[in-house]
């Protein structure tokens, strides 16, 4: 049991170091969704009241955008001197490797989100009116339904002509009722609504889109 | 006439563009195969 | 195999000209909506074999997944081909049928909205099965096609609470439909069910004599790489 764990623990490790080095990745999305908050201010123009109704789709279109920077180059990294192929004829567990790539994919985008959140209250005026924990929370099961779908929708367009295209392409019109739950109960709790409908869906599709994924991750891998 | 109502018949006229316009492409991407399949064979390929 | 597809296209056309001659002629009026109500001969039958292909589409991807039998890979791909021709007639005679009776091309809906992203989940489908390499699409087409159908339990939860929070003055009436209207739309949904088959069947040849037209130009390449160059 130790051995998947480890594998896993490697690679993120690995991930991390390199992103460390040349924050690359979080540089762009950073850049990337601050674009997107200055664009809609420009074209909204909204006021504080607005801005309540609008935010919880602007935070989430910033981040999903975002995301994709990441995502798209989570794999192409491990293509270009073949280390896919090495993994693919090592004995180790291909959901090893997907889980570190999901970990990782995670951990970009929630530090990118910390970063962003205050910017957002400051340009936006924000102030939630239901309880804040609740956000984190959203946060968190949106972030990972976002991050598994995209892992896996990445590793799928690997190998298609115009990659960049097709992460997107795949990862949106699936993602949509994750997206639908993520906006709406970040709408609601901005403004002082109950949410738990929507948590409990986001929750359940991030258990029922894991365990997919984590069960055709293998097939996936190794397609050809 | 009842196909006069401009929104029935724009809708019947709809369906059928659709579905003949998808009939199209099959039909041009087999006439096309069919070309492929002849000039193989005068080339004398077996298969 | 050869004779019998002209003969039940020819079947199928006087099918659905009777279907049609129903819709139009035998059909009672609507009371309220008047003639456009007809529309409704086309978009719902429509609609309901788009379903049902997506549904082949799903079982036939299951049985890759496990068999990796090369026809299913094709039944997937015929049917989920066919299945968005089908649902864009749908998506299309609903706005023209909308126009008149609610005032508006388009509502973001309930039923509306989740036709249109199961739309958009089996059009990205065919844009995947495009793009990749040909060695790896029926796995990966397949795998996607499981993902597509998971989906569409949350797509219906999720847009049905986002829009009953938000009713909308649309789907109105409800109540009971004449019986001689649910006769006409019977028939319609059979000639169409008859039309689809043969479509999806046109095109699982086309899609066969294409694998063997590829791997017959492939084997050639195997035996005498100068002349493919």
């Amino acid at each position: 049991m130790s051995a998947p764990t480890g594998i896993t623990r490697v690679t993120l490790l690995k991930d991390l170091r390199l992103e460390w080095r040349s924050k690359d990745a979080i540089n762009s999305m950073l850049f990337f969704s601050l674009l997107v908050v200055v664009v809609f201010a420009f074209s909204f123009d909204p006021t504080a009241e607005e801005s309540r109704q609008i935010a919880g789709g602007l935070v989430w279109v910033a981040f999903l955008f975002a995301a994709v920077v990441a995502l798209n180059q989570t794999w192409a990294r491990e293509i270009r001197n073949q280390v896919l192929d090495a993994y693919r004829v090592s004995p180790a567990p291909p959901n090893s490797l997907f889980i570190a790539k999901v970990l990782g994919n995670f951990i970009f985008v929630s530090v990118l989100e910390a970063l962003m959140t205050p910017l957002f209250i400051m340009f936006y005026r924000l102030r939630a009116l239901g309880p804040a924990w609740q956000l984190a929370l959203v946060a968190a099961l949106g972030t990972w339904a976002l991050v598994v779908n995209g892992t896996f929708f990445a590793a799928m367009s690997l190998r298609t002509r115009s990659r960049e295209i097709m992460l997107p392409l795949l990862l949106f019109p699936f993602s949509s009722p994750a997206l639908i739950a993520m906006v709406q109960a970040t709408t609601a709790i901005l403004n002082g609504e109950g949410a738990h409908f929507w948590i409990v869906l986001l929750a359940t599709y991030d258990l029922v889109f894991t365990t997919v994924c984590l069960l055709l991750f293998e097939t996936v891998l190794n397609a050809e | 006439m009842i196909i006069a109502n401009p929104y029935l018949f724009a809708a019947y006229a709809a369906t059928w563009i659709i579905h003949i316009g998808y009939l199209t492409t099959i039909v041009r991407r087999y006439a096309r195969l069919k070309r492929e399949v002849e000039e193989m064979r005068k080339a004398g390929v077996r298969s | 195999m050869k004779k019998a597809f002209p003969i039940l296209g020819v079947l199928t056309a006087l099918f659905l000209a009777y279907a049609f001659y129903q819709a139009l002629w035998v059909a009672p009026t609507e009371q309220t909506m008047g003639n456009v109500q007809r529309i409704f001969y086309y978009h719902v039958p429509s609609a309901i074999i788009g379903f049902m292909l997506f549904f082949i589409n799903f079982g036939a991807s299951i049985f890759y997944l496990i068999k990796r039998n090369p026809a299913a890979d094709m039944v997937a791909l015929v049917t989920a081909e066919v299945g968005v021709v089908f649902l864009t007639v749908n998506l299309v005679t609903g706005p023209i049928w909308a126009r008149p009776v609610w005032g508006i091309w388009w509502t973001w809906d309930m039923r509306l909205t989740s036709t249109l992203v199961l739309w958009l989940i089996y059009v990205s489908y065919l844009f995947l099965r495009r793009f990749s390499s040909s060695g790896e699409t029926p796995l990966l087409a397949a795998a996607l096609a499981v993902l597509g159908a998971l989906c569409v339990p949350f797509v219906y939860f999720s847009i049905w609470f986002f829009r009953t929070q938000h009713p909308q003055p649309v789907m109105g009436g409800g109540g009971s439909i004449d019986p001689r209207m649910l006769h006409v739309l019977l028939i319609n949904w059979l000639a169409f069910s008859c039309f689809a088959f043969l479509v999806c069947w046109a095109r699982y040849r086309l899609e066969q004599l294409q694998r063997e037209v590829d791997t017959a130009y492939a084997m050639e390449s195997l035996r005498d790489p100068r002349r493919s160059a």
